[in-house]
């Protein structure tokens, strides 16, 4: 089913930062969001995630189940990694394939720390895992590959792909290297005009 | 409201009181009891204060009838019994007014009176409805409220939004989100709250025995000091309340402990 997005519109107190937006995003597809900083992509993000209300517009066809990894890794600190991930999973998703993921993306070794002790990079893929092996019918990806290295991001990219398809997917990102490495439409918000 | 530094690595927490070691703490223990000492020698009358020997000897005397411990085992299941239920109360409150604003403006009056009432007041306005039996737990109970209640209420206001986002977003069941998300954020604020709360309960709920003087209490023992000028086993008693404040604070908080960090390894 596609997400209709139709003049959605969002101020901040006086600074309009959608206005009269329209898009469609397609079912079982990836849709890359991208622009520069400050144009709204973030703000529909949230939208279409339910988080904040739109001033005017409507969305529809936004599925009940849905996962994200957000700009911010949005862990719990204090527990690790296989608890981080069985918080969202159902009771269907064995611990063992929570661990045969988070080994996958390199996190071998660092499964029984608390995520406070994890760096960076690692936290990131915490939360890339998260928002996979979650019971959802979409993926939110906020800028995910933010702080990875190369040799890393490369990793997380193939796990990826191997990850999202079929999947309705709707990311945000700066780099079209990103965009031409996981295919898919791309939709270019400039804040004042949209290019589909 | 208690201060709370945030050890973030380590996730304790440090009060406002200068770390000591513990050669430190043993040489002031040692000048505390000396100037104790001076005092008793310089008075030289045991009707006014009691030397700390002979406290010493009337705690072992104590020890040795058996008053001590039944004694001390009335007063200390009263006392954390009004301890226990004001942590499960105040909390429950918390939860209450943390959800809905209305009942945190109604709650409001209710502790903001019982922080500035007098705990004698209170004693004694209690002791026309209760037995003095139960009064030691009514009290301990009244004084701890306020302080598990504010500090929880702020420790579930001060819980992250983008972390509740995030549960949102992927439907985390209520019972997740306690465990996973309320909890460790709580972790500090419940236990300041008990460290505080159950010396609290301790100088209240005795106070309350002092003025009820309910048989076989610390606070009949006190009183009867006070009847026959002994300042010998007024600090004997003292110094067992201390004591079990002392004992029972760090057990508890150490159990409070142990099962956040079982929780987290869950």
């Amino acid at each position: 089913m596609d997400i209709i997005v139709s003049n959605l519109s969002k101020s901040f107190g006086v600074n309009p930062v959608l206005v009269d937006f329209n898009a469609i995003f397609p079912g079982h597809e990836l849709t890359c969001i991208m622009g520069p900083s400050g144009c709204g992509k973030t703000t529909l993000l949230n939208i279409l995630m339910g988080l904040i209300k739109p001033d005017s517009g409507t969305v529809s066809g936004v599925p009940r189940l849905k996962s994200a990894v957000f700009q911010e890794d949005r862990l719990c600190e204090s527990f690790n990694a296989v608890s981080n991930v069985r918080l969202v999973c159902s009771r269907k998703v064995e611990t063992g394939r929570i661990v045969s993921h988070l080994e996958r993306i390199g996190l071998k070794g660092s499964l029984e720390q608390p995520v406070s002790e994890l760096s960076g990079g690692m936290k990131r893929r915490v939360a890339i895992v998260r928002a996979i092996l979650a019971n959802s019918d979409i993926i939110f990806l906020d800028e995910p590959f933010k702080g990875l290295d190369v040799d890393t991001k490369k990793t997380v990219m193939q796990y990826l792909k191997d990850n999202l398809q079929g999947r309705t997917v709707i990311m945000v990102t700066h780099n079209i290297d990103e965009v031409n490495a996981l295919g898919g439409r791309v939709i270019k918000m400039t804040g004042k005009d949209v290019k589909n | 409201m208690i201060s709370i530094m945030k050890d973030n690595k380590q996730g304790q927490e440090k009060y406002n009181i200068p770390e000591k070691s513990r050669l430190e703490k043993i040489a002031a223990a040692a000048f505390a009891l000396l100037v104790w000492q001076a005092g008793a020698m310089l008075l030289n009358n045991s009707m006014l204060l009691a030397a700390p020997l002979t406290v010493v000897k009337r705690l072992y005397s104590l020890c040795m009838e058996g008053d001590l411990f039944s004694v001390a085992g009335y007063s200390l299941i009263r006392i954390v019994s009004g301890f226990l239920l004001a942590l499960a109360a105040g909390g429950i409150l918390a939860v209450i007014a943390a959800r809905f604003r209305l009942a945190e403006v109604m709650i409001w009056p209710f502790i903001a009176a019982i922080k500035s009432v007098p705990v004698a007041s209170f004693i004694i306005l209690c002791l026309i409805w209760l037995n003095s039996g139960t009064l030691s737990i009514f009290i301990a109970f009244l004084m701890v409220i306020p302080v598990v209640y504010t500090n929880m209420l702020q420790g579930i206001k001060s819980t992250d939004s983008k972390m509740l986002e995030m549960a949102e977003v992927f439907s985390v069941s209520w019972l997740k989100r306690i465990k996973y998300i309320y909890l460790p954020q709580l972790k500090p604020y419940i236990l300041s709250a008990c460290s505080v709360s159950i010396g609290l309960s301790w100088k209240a709920g005795t106070a309350a025995e002092v003025i009820g003087i309910p048989e076989g209490s610390i606070g009949e023992m006190l009183y009867e000091a006070k009847v026959y000028f002994s300042s010998g086993d007024l600090l004997a008693w003292t110094v067992v309340i201390i004591a079990a404040s002392i004992a029972f604070e760090k057990l508890f908080l150490l159990l409070l402990r142990y099962s956040f960090e079982r929780l987290e390894r869950s």
